[in-house]
């Protein structure tokens, strides 16, 4: 489908864009993810309003976990969150087993390193979206085999 | 007469007001601001099964001596209050439903522009036209 592919590629060039233009410029690796995770989060702000216009009203925090699980991911990555843990204290941790931004880029440990700058978006397009619900959060990933990866929502 | 106004979390400061016709803008913000709390009460009392819990619209909020009051409230928390004339008997449920419906839609749109950040005051063009077009269809 090209839509997807046209997200992707996107994306791909938005984080080396950044990159390229961060070495020329201070060269302070920091203040990339930062901006990459700002861009997310006003994404994720307007992507909630649209997504939640037509839906109705949800009961608690558990039932908009599960929302960004299933219908949220799904318009966005056209799949659903494989796993969702919480420790019912505040904690989720989100399991991607086939994550569609690292599909391309490998399918064991190559290219471990770089794998949090293109995560980055995609916390904050989380964070963002929680945020117009109403819930504060901080919004971390981790890699350990791509292309599985989890978000850590707090 | 017919006011609008919608409403942003969690200060709940008022995002964009519009009354038509302008005179007695302040009353009708003394009227919102008191409509506020009514709608947060309905909120929190979705717990008890009296109301319908899935529904965004709010319904009547309540009658005062001159003017009706409704409430909308979306998944993001962001609540638009439209009050109007006690007189104005021709206004129907569903037309006051699908003006909401109207509102909601063109807040989306300013959600998704890239010039506006979220909690400043409205200045979309676009939005001011929808909603005196609106206005101008129930005065």
């Amino acid at each position: 489908m090209a839509d997807e592919a046209l997200f992707l590629l996107l994306h791909n060039e938005m984080v080396a864009g950044l990159y390229r233009a961060a070495e020329q410029g201070e060269g302070e690796n920091g203040r990339c993810t930062t901006k990459l995770e700002s861009m997310g989060f006003r994404v994720g702000q307007g992507l909630i309003e649209r997504f939640t216009k037509d839906t109705a009203r949800f009961k608690d925090e558990l039932d908009i976990m599960k929302f960004i699980c299933k219908d949220f991911w799904t318009t966005v990555f056209k799949k659903q969150i494989d796993n969702l843990r919480t420790n019912h204290q505040g904690i989720y941790v989100l399991q991607d087993n086939k994550f569609r931004l690292l599909t391309q880029m490998s399918a064991g440990k190559q290219y471990l390193e770089h794998a949090p700058k293109y995560l980055a978006f995609t916390c904050g397009l989380i964070r963002g979206g929680l945020s117009n619900l109403g819930i504060k959060s901080i919004v971390t990933a981790e890699v350990s085999s791509m292309p599985a990866c989890k978000y850590a929502v707090v | 007469v017919l006011v609008s106004v919608i409403c942003s979390p969690p200060q709940n400061y008022p995002l964009y007001i519009r009354s038509v016709p302008t005179e007695n803008e302040l009353k009708f913000h003394y009227t919102v601001h008191t409509s506020l709390d009514v709608v947060d009460e309905k909120i929190s009392a979705m717990g008890k099964a009296l109301v319908d819990q899935r529904e965004l619209y709010l319904g009547l909020l309540y009658p005062t001596e001159d003017y009706k009051v409704y409430g909308y409230v979306t998944n993001s928390k962001v609540k638009f209050v439209m009050v109007v004339d006690s007189s104005n008997t021709a206004l129907r449920d569903n037309e006051i439903r699908s003006m909401f419906r109207k509102l909601h839609n063109s807040y989306t749109d300013i959600m998704c522009n890239p010039f506006y950040n979220p909690g400043d005051r409205i200045q979309s063009r676009a939005f001011d036209n929808m909603v005196n077009s609106m206005m101008m269809q129930v005065c």
